[in-house]
């Protein structure tokens, strides 16, 4: 069966949970070959093999790893050329948006970013379903020109456990000056919060305006749920909340199975960010917020009232 | 320090959106403007020039139209503008509308060589953020993108970027495509003075055959990956609003518990 390459989302080898979606997708396709760049292959491997990947290509260089995503698109290049793949997936975060970009030029592949689902198409193609102008369109495109190139939101492809055989292989890749040019100098590593990833977690809870500044009633009932906590970006420009948590057209797009919106008025930038979500609750002050046009439940109220009765109500249920 | 900026002509986001017959987007319907986040590539750009010395040059792909979208930014102080419009480029994607910008810089470096090309995080209307990197990749040059700050020394460009995990640095040489985020600055208003001064500065017309791009690249027909179906979501219905009297917690436990959140 044909190659399907899965780009794989990594830290030290411990995989994200949108690579276990990739690989799902891929199984659909042909026979899912995962891409590890960097190091971890052994911890990985595992899982890997768990959710269906008959190969690994181990890219180890330290090249690879310490320069902006143009190396990785090259070797990804080389890959495609050398298994004639029929396909690559890849996260739909900024790096895999990029590198899937080059790569399709690279390679003269149709490239479809932020798909929410992918399906084979007539002619050996693929299908994708996108969702567009802030979830209020969707649309269903096929390529069919070279190695479909296909980034995937998380989030969107139920998980399937369907083992593979994890074969590594190491391959030699061959990359050109160009590729090296843009050096990653530093890296500082956020202090992780203790909460789920905000574009892979269940139940998102996201603060505004309205919180003045005070999170603490916006992370108790993110906790009692076991949520990630966002925030709006009138939040995150007070310097209340960190700017990667911001949640929006020009922050992260989330598609949990609930979102939570506290003291946020629901402005059209901040829908595109979160208007995919399954379930969708408000809390605001203010009646005619627009936040209320969407919502599945509502509280007309202050959120310093409403969210820790909230919170209480829930940790008694669950004990 | 030679500077092109990428600028898109967007259909305005308050507007309502939505899609001609043959599946491109509807930009007649609405009024459009220069996208937001291109101002904040505009803003760098104009602050490089003024702290060095240098010229900045806007360039835009699209309709006639997006002439609007380079006025703004003459006005918010840029030197001079190219316009590429042309029939054959409605409906392009993200693949030609870089091979059709690649091209345009290529043009525009002819008379003095380019130094940095600066463009937005994405465009407000189709917000893929994959044009800076399809645009580096067909110029050949280092991409340095999603930059939340930004130096320029020598012949060096450093910038800050941040995700959810790490903020890294990252250093390049030049020439170099650099997107930038809404974080790096704030865009000024134009001035009466640049309003006036804009009036004055020189504005290109380019069509594909000035670049010498075939028109068989780009366009609808050309595109990589072809739109089936267009559906319209049916708008989300507003469910149940509480007003709290005391008990809207409660209440919003209760809910969360009937869809089995707790
Ligand atoms: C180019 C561009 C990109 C943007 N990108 C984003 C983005 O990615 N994400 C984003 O979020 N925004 C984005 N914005 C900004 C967006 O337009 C809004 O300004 C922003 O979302 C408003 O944040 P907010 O809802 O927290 O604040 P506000 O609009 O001020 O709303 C605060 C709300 O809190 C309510 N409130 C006040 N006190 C309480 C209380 N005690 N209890 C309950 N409710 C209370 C008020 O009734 C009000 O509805 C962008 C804007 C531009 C121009
Ligand atoms: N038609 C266009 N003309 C000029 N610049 C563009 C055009 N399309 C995209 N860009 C630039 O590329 C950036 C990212 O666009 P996109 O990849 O479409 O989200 C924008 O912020 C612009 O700087």
């Amino acid at each position: 069966m044909a190659e399907v390459l899965v780009l794989v989302d990594h830290v030290d080898g411990q995989v994200r949970k949108s690579t276990a979606e990739l690989l799902t997708a891929a199984a659909r396709l042909g026979e899912p070959s995962a891409v590890l760049v960097g190091a971890g292959g052994d911890t990985a491997r595992e899982t890997l093999a768990r959710y269906g990947a008959a190969k690994i290509y181990r890219l180890e260089s330290p090249d690879l790893t310490d320069h902006l995503v143009a190396p990785v698109a090259e070797a990804l290049a080389q890959l495609v050329e050398r298994t004639g793949a029929v396909a690559v997936l890849l996260p739909s975060s900024n790096d895999g948006k990029e590198i899937a970009g080059r790569l399709a030029i690279k390679t003269s592949s149709g490239l479809i970013t932020d798909a929410v689902d992918v399906q084979p198409g007539e002619a050996g193609g693929v299908r994708t379903t996108q969702s567009v102008f802030a979830g209020s369109y969707t649309v269903v495109s096929s390529v069919t020109r070279g190695s479909p190139v296909i980034t995937l939101k998380p989030n969107s492809v139920p998980v399937e456990e369907s083992p593979g055989a994890g074969v590594e292989e190491s391959v030699d890749i061959q990359l050109s000056d160009v590729a090296r040019a843009a050096r990653i100098v530093e890296r500082s590593a956020k202090a992780a919060s203790g909460r789920p990833s905000l574009t892979e977690a269940a139940i998102v809870v996201s603060g505004g305006r309205g919180t003045g500044g005070d999170f603490a009633p916006v992370e108790q009932f993110a906790d009692s749920l076991g949520a990630a906590v966002g925030a709006s970006r009138a939040a995150v420009d007070a310097g209340w909340y960190p700017h990667a948590s911001q949640v929006g057209q020009t922050g992260v797009q989330v598609s949990p199975q609930l979102y939570v919106a506290a003291g946020i008025s629901g402005a059209i930038q901040h829908r595109a960010g979160m208007q995919t979500s399954k379930t969708i609750v408000a809390v605001n002050k203010d009646p005619e917020a627009p936040i209320f046009e969407l919502v599945d439940f509502g509280v007309v109220g202050d959120l310093f009232t409403v969210l820790p009765q909230a919170t209480e109500q829930v940790n008694a249920r669950k004990d | 320090m030679n500077i092109v900026v990428c600028v898109k002509y967007v259909p305005d986001a308050q507007g309502d959106r939505g899609f001609e017959p043959d599946h491109t987007t509807d930009r007649e319907g609405v009024d459009g403007l220069l996208s937001e986040l291109d101002e904040y590539a505009v803003e760098e750009a104009l602050k490089i020039v003024e702290a060095g010395e240098g010229e900045v040059t806007v360039l835009t792909m699209g309709p006639e139209d997006a002439a609007a979208a380079l006025k703004k930014s003459l006005q918010m102080g840029a030197h001079k503008a190219v316009l590429v419009t042309d029939e054959a480029i409605a409906g392009s994607d993200a693949v030609a509308t870089s091979l059709v910008l690649a091209e345009a810089v290529r043009k525009i470096g002819e008379e003095t060589p380019v130094d940095l090309v600066l463009t937005g995080l994405a465009s407000t209307d189709g917000s893929m953020s994959v044009v800076p990197a399809m645009l580096a990749e067909r110029l050949g040059l280092p991409q340095v993108t999603f930059a939340s700050e930004l130096t320029v020394e020598g012949s060096t460009v450093r910038i800050r970027r941040d995700d959810e995990t790490a903020s890294e640095t990252i250093e390049s040489t030049l020439p170099a495509v650099v997107s930038v985020t809404d974080q790096i600055n704030d865009p000024r208003y134009p001035s009466f003075k640049g309003i006036m001064a804009a009036k004055k500065k020189p504005v290109q017309t380019w069509s594909l055959a000035d670049l010498g791009v075939d028109p068989a690249q780009v366009g609808l027909d050309a595109a990589w990956s072809r739109v089936e179906e267009v559906t319209a979501r049916p708008p989300r219905t507003a469910g149940e609003v509480v007003a709290d009297e005391g008990e809207g917690g409660t209440a919003l436990a209760q809910f969360l518990a009937s869809r089995k959140f707790v």
